[in-house]
Parts: C-alpha cells; sequence; structure tokens
C-alpha cells in the first residue's frame, strides 16, 4: 500500500520543481533576450557622465576600451579596487578618469569620477552615486542642484595643474571651495576626496598613463 | 460582474487602502515618498507588477497545490519582477532610469504577497488584475499626497525631480526663496508623521461619511413608507 503522506510529499516536490524551472525559464529567457541592449546602455550612460567633464574633442580613441584595474587604493577611497579610463589624442596621452569615492559623506560613501588631464590640470568632477540628505547634502549631484545654470559640483572644472593642496578644501576650513552653510559635511568630503585623487594621480602619472593596454 | 468589478476597485483605493487601511508594506513606502515624483513613480511600478502578479497567480491557481503555494506565490512574483526590470531597461531606458531603483524593492513589499494570497488564489484573472491595479492606485495615491507634503514642508516647492521624467519641466516653488527647509519632513520621522496625520483625516472623513448617510437613512426609510 502507498503512504499518502510520502505520495503528497512527491507529488509537492515535483509541482515545485515544475513552477521552478518554468519560472527560471523565464527569466533566462529574457535575460538572454536583453542584456545585449542593457550592456550597451549602461555604456552610453557611463559615456553620458564622461561626456560631462572630459569633452570629446580631448581625445580620439574608444575610451571605455582603455580601462586600467586599480588595486585595492585605500588613499583615493577604493577599499575594493576600481577602474580607470584613459584617454589619447593621436596616440598621445591626453588625461584619465579615475574612479575615487569619499568615505566621510553625511551618510557614509559618496562615489565619484575624476577627469584629470596629462598636464595635472583637473578637468571636472563627478558624483556617481551617494545617499546624502535630499534636500540638504544632495546638491553635490548637479541633477539635484537647484542652481541650474552654475552647479556647485562646476566649481572643480578645469583648474589648472600646481594649484597649492589647501585649495582643495571647502573655504571654511581655509580653501577655496565655496560650500552652502547648513550643509558642509557633503561638500567637504566630496573636496577632501578631489585633493587625495589630484595628490594621487600627480604621484602614480606614469603609471596611469603608461603606454599600451592593461 | 460590472459592479463586483467596481466593488474590487473602491475596495483597493479607498476602502482597504494599502497605505492607510492595510498598512502593508511600510518599508519602501515611507522610503520612497520623500517626494512626489519618487512616490508616483515606485506607485506606478507597484501598479504593474501586482496586477501582473495576480493575473498569473489567477490564471495558474488550480495547478498551484495548496500546501506549497506561498513558496510558488513569492517564486512567480520575483520572477515577474525580474522580467519586468529587464525588459524595462533594455527596451523602455529613459523610463528605466526614473523607475529603475524602485522595481527590486517591490519584492520587499509584503502587499504584492498580500493580495496574491487573498485575492488571486481564489478569483478569476480579470478580477485579480484589476484588484492588483487597484491596490496598486491606491498606493499611488497615498504616495503621492505623502511625497507632496514631505517636499512641501521640507524643501518649499512641490515636484522636485521632475525634469528627470518630463525634460524641460520644474519644480513649482510654493514658499519664497527664504523659506526654512523643515528637514524633518524629509527625513524618516517626518514619513511616519506626515502618515499618521493622513491616516487620521481618512479616519474622520470616513466616520463623517458614515455618520451622515446615518442620520439620511431614517428620513428616506420613513419617506417611502
Amino acid at each position: 500500500m502507498q503512504d499518502t503522506a510520502s505520495r503528497l510529499s512527491l507529488r509537492n516536490a515535483l509541482a515545485m520543481a515544475a513552477f521552478t524551472i518554468a519560472f527560471t525559464a523565464l527569466m533566462a529567457g529574457t535575460y538572454l533576450l536583453t542584456h545585449e541592449t542593457i550592456a550597451k546602455s549602461a555604456e552610453a550612460e557611463k559615456l553620458t557622465l564622461i561626456d560631462a567633464i572630459l569633452p570629446r574633442s580631448l581625445y580620439d580613441n574608444a575610451l571605455l576600451k582603455d580601462e586600467i584595474t586599480l588595486p585595492p587604493t585605500p588613499e583615493i577611497g577604493l577599499d575594493d579596487g576600481g577602474h580607470a579610463w584613459r584617454a589619447r589624442r593621436g596616440d598621445e596621452p591626453a588625461a584619465v578618469v579615475i574612479e575615487a569615492a569619499a568615505p566621510d559623506g553625511y551618510s557614509g560613501r559618496i562615489d565619484l569620477i575624476v577627469a584629470v588631464a596629462h598636464d595635472g590640470a583637473l578637468l571636472g568632477v563627478r558624483v556617481t552615486q551617494h545617499r546624502e540628505t535630499p534636500g540638504l547634502g544632495d546638491y553635490i549631484d548637479p541633477k539635484k542642484d537647484k542652481n541650474k545654470s552654475r552647479p556647485w559640483i562646476s566649481q572643480f572644472d578645469n583648474r589648472p595643474a600646481g594649484l597649492p593642496a589647501d585649495t582643495w578644501r571647502v573655504r571654511r576650513d581655509g580653501g577655496a571651495i565655496d560650500s552652502m552653510s547648513g550643509a558642509t559635511i557633503s561638500a567637504r568630503a566630496v573636496t577632501n576626496a578631489v585633493g587625495r585623487v589630484l595628490a594621487y594621480v600627480a604621484v602614480h602619472r606614469d603609471t596611469l598613463f603608461a603606454r599600451g593596454t592593461q | 460582474m460590472s459592479t463586483s468589478l467596481r466593488d474590487i476597485t473602491y475596495s483597493g483605493v479607498w476602502k482597504n487602502n494599502t497605505g492607510l487601511v492595510q498598512l502593508l508594506g511600510m518599508c519602501p513606502l515611507l522610503a520612497v515618498s520623500t517626494s512626489a515624483v519618487n512616490g508616483v513613480s515606485l506607485g506606478l511600478a507597484t501598479i504593474a507588477v501586482m496586477a501582473l502578479s495576480n493575473a498569473v497567480v489567477a490564471a495558474l491557481r488550480n495547478l498551484i497545490p495548496y500546501e506549497i503555494r506561498i513558496p510558488v506565490f513569492i517564486l512567480i512574483i520575483a520572477a515577474l519582477v525580474t522580467v519586468i526590470d529587464l525588459a524595462l531597461n533594455a527596451w523602455l531606458h529613459s523610463l528605466y532610469l526614473v523607475l529603475g531603483i524602485f522595481v527590486p524593492l517591490i519584492v520587499t513589499n509584503c502587499i504584492v504577497l498580500a493580495r496574491v494570497e487573498a485575492f488571486a488564489a481564489k478569483n478569476g484573472v480579470l478580477a485579480s488584475a484589476v484588484d492588483g491595479a487597484a491596490m496598486g492606485a491606491g498606493l499611488v495615491l497615498v504616495l503621492a499626497v505623502l511625497g507632496s507634503v514631505r517636499e512641501l514642508i521640507g524643501t518649499g516647492a512641490l515636484l522636485n525631480g521632475i525634469e528627470l521624467i518630463v525634460p524641460g519641466a520644474h519644480a513649482i516653488r510654493l514658499f519664497p526663496e527664504n523659506y526654512p527647509n523643515l528637514l524633518l519632513a524629509v527625513l524618516p520621522p517626518g514619513a511616519f508623521i506626515v502618515l499618521g496625520c493622513l491616516i487620521a483625516a481618512k479616519n474622520w472623513f470616513d466616520a463623517r461619511t458614515a455618520a451622515r448617510t446615518q442620520a439620511s437613512a431614517p428620513t428616506t426609510a420613513g419617506a417611502s413608507a
């Protein structure tokens, strides 16, 4: 005689397996249909962000293809490593776009990309991810900045090389970068991180701009 | 049939509103309602997921063994959310940039599972889809009001971030430029305070409506007699 409990378990296990296979197949199918388009738009998105700080006229190589992987670099906030992309013009190094992070935002880590020209000039900075307080500290992201014509982050645009290190502090700390009163912490975190990135790029210029990929 | 669909809609949008009556799925609701644009975006994504998951579960309800229905429901919801997330990302990318971060959040919203278990498992495909959409619409309503109140008190302007959805549109400043932003409203405690006020307002409104119908009921009964 068949044990009904074990038959029931077997039936349920088979049903569960059938549902799992069917819906996993559905997800796998959707993934296969979409992953190419998604990868393309992720790349386009990254390029849009980079375009804002590194004009296309400065380089002629396939920027995202010339990627170097940075080992864990705590001095610029990359505890788990990061990436940098190298811009070249007619085979001559033009600039580097480097990932960095400020660990000391008001609500934790602020991810940045920083574009530095070959001569050490700062081309621009963008915030790629943050959790700063909405309406208070989030003006570090130009999409959230209320000043659309001259967002806060544009203070970092096109700063020449060789500025003294204490330029890269908010005015309240004796530097040259303005911040909004009452919301200094986010601005200070980004500003100090930019200073650290410039110092890092100055030291590691030769490795960052080295010829050849990888 | 049409009256029952109307009842389902009324129940979802008002009588059993997820945000104000059932109080289910509070985590995403309170976290995302810092502005009207964010709140409505999450709500719209929830409508899509709830209507679809309710419809699929209703269609399969006779195939799902009763004993393992909960894991199967979760499997269905998670798979549908993944599919919607991928499809939005690939084919409606500009919409994905706005809704993208909210879609995976919906899996954590227990209202989806609650409606699947309480409604879709026992009803037809059309009624279940309407129930899901109506519950989602009720959520949109609450999130729109909650988000508007919070951003107005917190920043003095309405529709912050609208330019991400409608390029060229601007936030509407209602309070003067020197308005001291009351940040409490935008921070998490503000979500609970404003939601509490909304629940109180709905209960007051319902109590008043009930009192009026009661007051007018005897007169109509008397007139017909």
